[in-house]
């Protein structure tokens, strides 16, 4: 049977969604600029940060330029390096935008920003206790992978590679391995660099993709939105159409009978 | 009308004495919408602002959404 993308739906923390692409709201130059590139990506799920009202001076609010109607906004934990200072933080963003969806980082170093596993597990079990659905940002390892499903995650996010380094992904075998055994979706986050990096992680079999800086990052982040948009749906129609077995020798793809002598 | 001060987003300030958190962020021009407000280490949930009186001295954290990955 002919797959048909317009069926295809991502099932995440009990909704479905159309869209397999999920982006940040950081770094873009302007609100106006972030506004275009997030409506261009078609994603429907958007990430955000929590932090302190500035006082001194009356900025416009990023909420002003997302239309919420149209994207569920996905407070992060971003900032975060203990489990404590990560569960008040998804405690604040709830509050502050009246859902329970938590993008969860607890980080273990600042220069790589890989996720510290220990304090991610204990915070998502504890979360998950308070009613969250959690989405955890981790490491490509299979079995910390499992261990944040069975504690009740929604989905198991492992970095491509570190965060904001544009480095595709570093270990295809490790997120192949996580997806032989996730029951729940796997989404890709972090180290996605340009529209192939996308491609590759839908092509392993990745339930989605969830970027910020290799977009708000690119000369024309609108382009590159567009460029990511199309290129997570290829990667989906690939993985889905069963691409050939590679081999080291040439087959040839015209007759080899009836050449004319 | 009394003058307080509250310790805000981390800087001692002298303003206006309010008396719930209602208040509070009216008198610092805050928009209600999408913001979420920690009293001494509390969470104060938006059903609670008009009922959780406000003391001189009080630790008072006000988040909102910023851009993020």
């Amino acid at each position: 049977m002919t797959y048909s993308h317009e069926k295809d739906f991502l099932s995440l923390g009990g909704r479905t969604f159309r869209s397999r692409l999920l982006v940040g709201t950081g770094k873009y130059a302007t609100f106006p600029l972030m506004k275009e590139a997030l409506e261009k990506s078609e994603a429907e799920i958007v990430t955000v940060a929590v932090r302190r009202v500035n006082l001194n001076r009356s900025a416009e609010s990023l909420l002003d330029y997302i239309d919420t109607r149209r994207f569920t906004v996905l407070p992060n934990t971003a900032g975060c390096y203990t489990a404590d200072d990560a569960i008040r933080t998804a405690c604040l963003g709830r509050e502050a935008g009246l859902s329970n969806w938590v993008k969860l980082e607890v980080i273990g170093n600042e220069k790589t920003l890989f996720p510290d596993t220990e304090a991610l597990l204990s915070a998502t079990r504890t979360l998950v206790k308070e009613g969250f659905v959690v989405l955890p940002y981790t490491n490509d390892d299979p079995i910390m992978a499992r261990k944040l499903q069975d504690a009740g995650a929604a989905a198991v996010m492992p970095l491509g590679a570190p965060i904001g380094s544009g480095m595709g992904i570093q270990n295809p075998a490790n997120i192949r391995i996580i997806l032989e055994s996730a029951t729940v979706p796997v989404i890709v986050d972090a180290g996605v660099g340009t529209a192939s990096d996308a491609s590759v992680a839908m092509e392993l079999g990745c339930d989605a993709v969830l970027m910020n800086t290799g977009i708000a990052g690119a000369q024309d982040p609108v382009a590159m939105a567009e460029a990511m948009k199309l290129a997570v749906r290829a990667g989906r129609l690939a993985f889905k159409a069963g691409r050939i077995a590679q081999k080291l020798y040439a087959s040839a793809s015209s007759p080899l009978q009836g050449i004319s002598q | 009308m009394g003058h307080m001060k509250l310790q805000i987003n981390g800087e001692i300030r002298g303003i206006s004495a309010v008396s719930n958190v209602r208040e509070l962020l009216k008198v610092l021009g805050i928009s209600e919408s999408q913001v979420a407000v920690e009293i001494n280490g509390t969470i104060i949930r938006r059903a609670d602002w008009e009922s959780t009186q406000i003391a001189d001295l009080d630790k008072v954290e006000i988040v909102q959404f910023v851009g993020g990955g």
